[in-house]
């Protein structure tokens, strides 16, 4: 099943979530006004035009797969340096969970504007700036989930193997390449996909941006859709979905597949549990059989190897201590210590926030903004609702034909990942086309893409429900409703809200490029929070950027704690086999 | 690093002492954050040549102690010497085989047999020929190349042997390394162990193994440390003078086992008033299922025991492991349906009766020895007589356990207070809500 966003279990805010959020939102203020100050004397980017020639497309998808690939090596470093910080320090990681838990919940969009003007400040008038705005914008968007299940499985290290690697006495750097890296491995290697399959969705708005006077394009299928849009060229837009399906499916075939095949080698045994469908990977088995290639590879695999085996700690007779039980008190002042650092940081954090936010904006402001934050939760719960009433009666005929189930997940799969964005120009032609209020169409947009998760869990619930038990429900005749009660939604519960949290998150985060559309010169605003960020971003107002990004994280995070989390957690308790 | 000196065992006393355990104390935090402890004044010391056995129940804290030996976690009070140098992380010389193999599933069998040499930084060619010679010794040879998911649990720990031999320890400690085994893969691998050792061949100074099967102790062992519970500490000792290869058929094999049983089942008078520093809580509860404790009294009332039976043989025949054994005559014993006396066991008038019963009989018989003999359950049945909706929290009592016990603890003896209560029919319970009700399902 789908695991992004990551969860825990914990639900209820503790004052490790309220410091982090505080300390995050001061990090972007402080980034907001430090490219206030810069934001003038920035000259123009002499950006490459680009056409709506298809000839150009296979370029621009290069150039855009080449950022995806940039910005999944950029999160593979930030997960495995997470993870370590965090095994290693306690401390640490009491700040660091909660802040990277409530960034993968926050709409990573709304930061492009943030990010766009501080890269382009440390490269003045270069188009590198904006190369790495873009990849930054893509590492935000799939950094957090890998970061926590890494940790999650970093945690979860089997005792035995933890004794004993300690017994033959491995390094602290051993252990990690030795144990905890392979261990995490096939949860690492899923959520990798999950979060280029949200990839997509970013690049394509972060490759053509307006903040303030900047006009920003990379060439990119994003680009191209974007100059496509301007002109109002279904073609164009028609050859961009196309491109884009080609790329995603060499992704899968080249990179993917081998990896996940790759990747079971990690596993424990006795877990393959909903793992059942191991893809066909040729290109790993024709990897594996070839002896020409695998020459050509081996020296790299050794030089990692040989990287692996160093000790870094000064040799086997420096060998690592077991920390004696601290006394009780000590142990307690110096949690208390660190937690007054901490605090005292998030006040600091909390000063500078209101200090921004008092010079440009009014109360008003606050409660315009939450007024609008209600719009959008509206629409984000109608996308929820009907994808549920639409999706989940075909997910469980689906779910329930295993045939049938084999041959639709990949497609699924594929359809989460496609950026529904490249999309958009469709509907919004049609919308156009045929004068339809935006208020209520252009929430269409947000369920493009987060529909999906919806049918993907659904089906991979009803998959999931034991074969004795369908038995059994056809031997006692169970049909109509007292089935669905009995059998079906029982079985398809604990995946269905998993399905629904991402779908909920997902249409948060589309909210900000699909509430305000544009199809040749005729604009489409829908009221709400995402086309407030939108609009204040494209005016380059960073105060009330900031002050839409907040409160949309809040509203999502108290969706998170207050609804899907503890509603997953009694499901669990309730509905468990 | 092999032993010098070959059997028998005679000859061992006054040679040079390995491992020293001194007035080793452990707690473990409980719920309410006052220390708990599970292992409290354990002294005892292996000499080189040694095979000593730790024989205990199911939470006597032996496995807790062969981790502190091992370096892997730290006692609270008391200290261990390996070669008379404190230990305060895993040692130098010696090496650990674990009950669930704890093999690296992404490395070949090889590749887990060179891991302790490679975090010693030994190259590979000298690495490859002493793996392929551990390897050789235990039989794996062909398996080289095979990951450990495609061995039988057999053959994976036999990996494990070979990854704590090739290391050529001074010490080799085993935490129950045949229990996750069938009984005749477990036969063999202990029988070719033996005969390795027999034959000088193990490049091992000692060994410290961990088990709950009273026959496989007798069976190995030089020395055997009997463990009682909460603290564990170290309640007994025999010592076995049988030589190798030992027969499970012999007599004088037989005599020992059940001088074993005998020893591991009495209680200390302490421990008969449920009280006594250091005794178990008279509130614990063991999770015994009704089921079995059922079978049980059925078996021992029918021929050929006629009510009293010898716990090994009473055990062999139902294929019962010692600890288990001795788990369902203690809670027999509880409930008042039986005595366990020098190895044996044999059931009262109640246990008589209840096997002779019918299924409505034996619960009313069952209700009425449970509020008689099981505190716990008679203060919730009080309880929930006394309020006036007949409904009270589980919080109530696990608060009241907790201080008594471990977290763990407290929720295993409220979750068998809850089964037996059920079939019982004294009350029932609600997992959801976790409140006790006397509420007929109906």
């Amino acid at each position: 099943m789908i695991t992004q966003p990551f969860l825990g279990r914990r639900w209820f805010p503790n004052v490790w979530d309220i410091v982090a959020f505080a300390l995050l939102v001061a990090i972007m203020v402080s980034i907001a006004m430090g490219a206030r100050d810069a934001a003038a004397p920035l000259e123009a980017l002499r950006s490459p035009p680009v056409t709506t020639d298809p000839a150009h497309l296979p370029y621009y998808a290069l150039r855009t797969t080449l950022r995806m690939l940039a910005a999944m090596a950029a999160s593979l470093a930030f997960t495995m340096a997470f993870g370590a910080l965090c095994i290693r320090s306690r401390k640490l990681a009491m700040v660091l969970e909660p802040a990277v838990d409530i960034l993968q919940s926050v709409p990573v969009l709304g930061f492009l504007t943030f990010t766009i003007t501080f890269f382009l400040g440390l490269f003045p008038g270069q188009i590198i700036g904006a190369e790495f705005a873009a990849v930054f914008a893509i590492f935000t968007s799939q950094a957090w989930n890998m970061a926590l299940s890494f940790l999650q499985s970093a945690r979860n290290t089997p005792r035995d193997l933890e004794e004993a690697a300690a017994s033959l006495q491995l390094s602290a750097w051993q252990k990690f390449w030795r144990l905890t890296v392979p261990f995490a491995m096939p949860g690492l290697v899923w959520n990798m996909m999950m979060s280029m399959s949200g990839g997509w969705f970013f690049i394509v708005a972060s490759e053509a941006l307006t903040v303030g006077d900047q006009h920003i394009i990379l060439p990119g299928v994003g680009s191209y859709l974007a100059r496509a849009v301007d002109e109002g060229n279904l073609h164009a837009v028609g050859y961009a979905t196309l491109t884009m399906i080609v790329v995603i499916l060499i992704y899968d075939q080249v990179l993917f597949r081998p990896l996940t095949a790759w990747a079971d080698k990690f596993r424990m045994t006795g877990d393959g549990g909903d793992a059942a469908e191991a893809p066909g990977a040729w290109l790993l088995d024709f990897f594996r059989r070839t002896r020409v290639l695998r020459a050509i590879v081996a020296p790299a695999g050794g030089l990692l190897r040989q990287l692996g085996q160093l000790r870094l700690d000064g040799g086997p007779g420096r060998r690592r201590r077991i920390m004696p039980q601290l006394p009780p008190g000590i142990a307690r002042m110096l949690d208390l210590l660190w937690m007054v650092v901490v605090v005292v940081g998030a006040l600091w954090a909390s000063w500078l926030i209101i200090s921004f936010i008092r010079v440009t904006l009014a109360p008003a402001d606050f409660v315009e903004a939450i007024r609008l934050g209600c719009f959008t939760f509206l629409r984000v719960m109608a996308v929820v609702i009907l994808a549920s009433i639409f999706w989940t009666p075909i997910g469980v005929w689906i779910g329930m034909r295993p045939w049938v189930a084999v041959r639709a997940q990949p497609i699924v799969q594929f359809a989460a990942a496609f950026p529904a964005n490249l999309l958009f120009p469709v509907v919004v032609a049609g919308i156009v086309a045929f004068h339809g209020n935006p208020n209520i169409w252009l929430t269409v947009l947000m369920a493009l893409g987060a529909q999906w998760y919806i049918l993907f869990n659904v089906i991979a619930g009803a998959s999931a429900i034991p074969g004795d038990l369908r038995e059994a429900g056809r031997s006692l005749s169970l049909r109509g409703a007292l089935r669905w009660r009995t059998l079906i939604l029982p079985g398809i519960l604990p995946y269905y809200v998993t399905g629904a949290l991402t779908a909920a998150g997902g249409a948060w985060n589309a909210s900000i490029v699909a509430e305000i559309a544009q199809w040749g010169s005729v604009k489409l605003v829908a009221a709400g929070l995402g086309s407030y960020i939108a609009q204040a971003s494209e005016a380059g107002d960073l105060p009330r950027v900031v002050l839409g990004v907040t409160v949309m994280s809040l509203f999502v995070l108290a969706l998170n704690r207050v609804l899907w989390l503890p509603l997953r957690g009694w499901i669990e308790r309730r509905f468990r086999l | 690093m092999s032993r010098d000196t070959a059997w028998p065992q005679q000859e061992r006393t006054g040679r040079p002492t390995l491992l020293e355990v001194r007035h080793v104390k452990r707690d473990f935090a409980k719920a309410s954050g006052e220390a708990l402890a599970v292992l409290d004044g354990v002294n005892f010391e292996v000499r080189q040549g040694e095979i000593i056995g730790l024989l205990g129940r199911s939470g006597s804290g032996k496995s807790t102690l062969l981790r502190i030996a091992a370096g892997l976690l730290p006692p609270t009070s008391g200290e261990v010497l390996f070669h008379g140098q404190p230990v305060d992380g895993p040692p130098r010389g010696v090496s650990m085989v674990f009950q669930s193999f704890a093999l690296f599933p992404w490395l070949t069998v090889q590749e887990n047999v060179e891991l302790g040499l490679e975090a010693l930084g030994v190259d590979t060619p000298e690495r490859r020929r002493r793996a392929l010679q551990a390897i050789d010794l235990i039989g794996l040879d062909g398996f080289e190349n095979a990951y450990p998911r495609e061995l039988s649990g057999g053959m994976r720990q036999r990996v494990g042997f070979a990854r704590a031999l090739v290391m050529h320890p001074d010490l080799l400690l085993m935490d129950e390394p045949f229990s996750a085994l069938d009984v005749l893969t477990a036969e063999t691998l202990r029988t070719d162990l033996v005969d390795l050792w027999m034959e000088d061949r193990l490049p091992v100074g000692a060994v410290l193994i961990v088990t709950h099967n009273i026959e496989e102790a007798v069976l190995l062992c030089d020395r055997i440390l009997i463990f009682s519970s909460n603290p564990g500490r170290v309640a007994a000792q025999v010592r076995i003078t049988l030589p190798h290869p030992r027969n499970r058929q012999d007599p004088r094999f037989r005599k020992v086992v059940d001088d074993v049983y005998a020893r591991m089942t009495r209680r200390s008078p302490a421990q008969l008033e449920g009280e006594g520093e250091g005794g178990a809580s008279p509130l614990a509860l063991q999770p015994v299922s009704t089921n079995i404790m059922a079978g049980m009294l059925e078996a021992v009332a029918g021929e050929p025991w006629n009510g009293r039976a010898d716990l090994p043989d009473l055990a062999r025949d139902h294929q019962l492991e010692a600890d288990e054994m001795v788990q369902l005559g203690e809670a027999l014993q509880l409930l008042g349906f039986a005595d366990m006396k020098d190895g044996d066991l044999h059931l009262t008038d109640a246990g008589m009766a209840f096997a002779g019963m019918e299924t409505d009989a034996r619960k009313d018989l069952f209700a009425q020895q449970l509020i008689e003999h099981v505190p716990l359950v008679r203060m919730i049945h009080q309880e929930l007589e006394q309020r006036a909706d007949h409904r009270v929290p589980a919080a109530k009592f696990r608060a009241e356990l907790e201080d008594a016990m471990s977290e763990n603890y407290a929720e295993q003896t409220l979750n068998t207070a809850v089964s037996w209560g059920r079939y019982a029919e004294l009350f029932s319970y609600d997992e959801q809500a976790e409140f006790f009700s006397l509420d007929d399902p109906e």
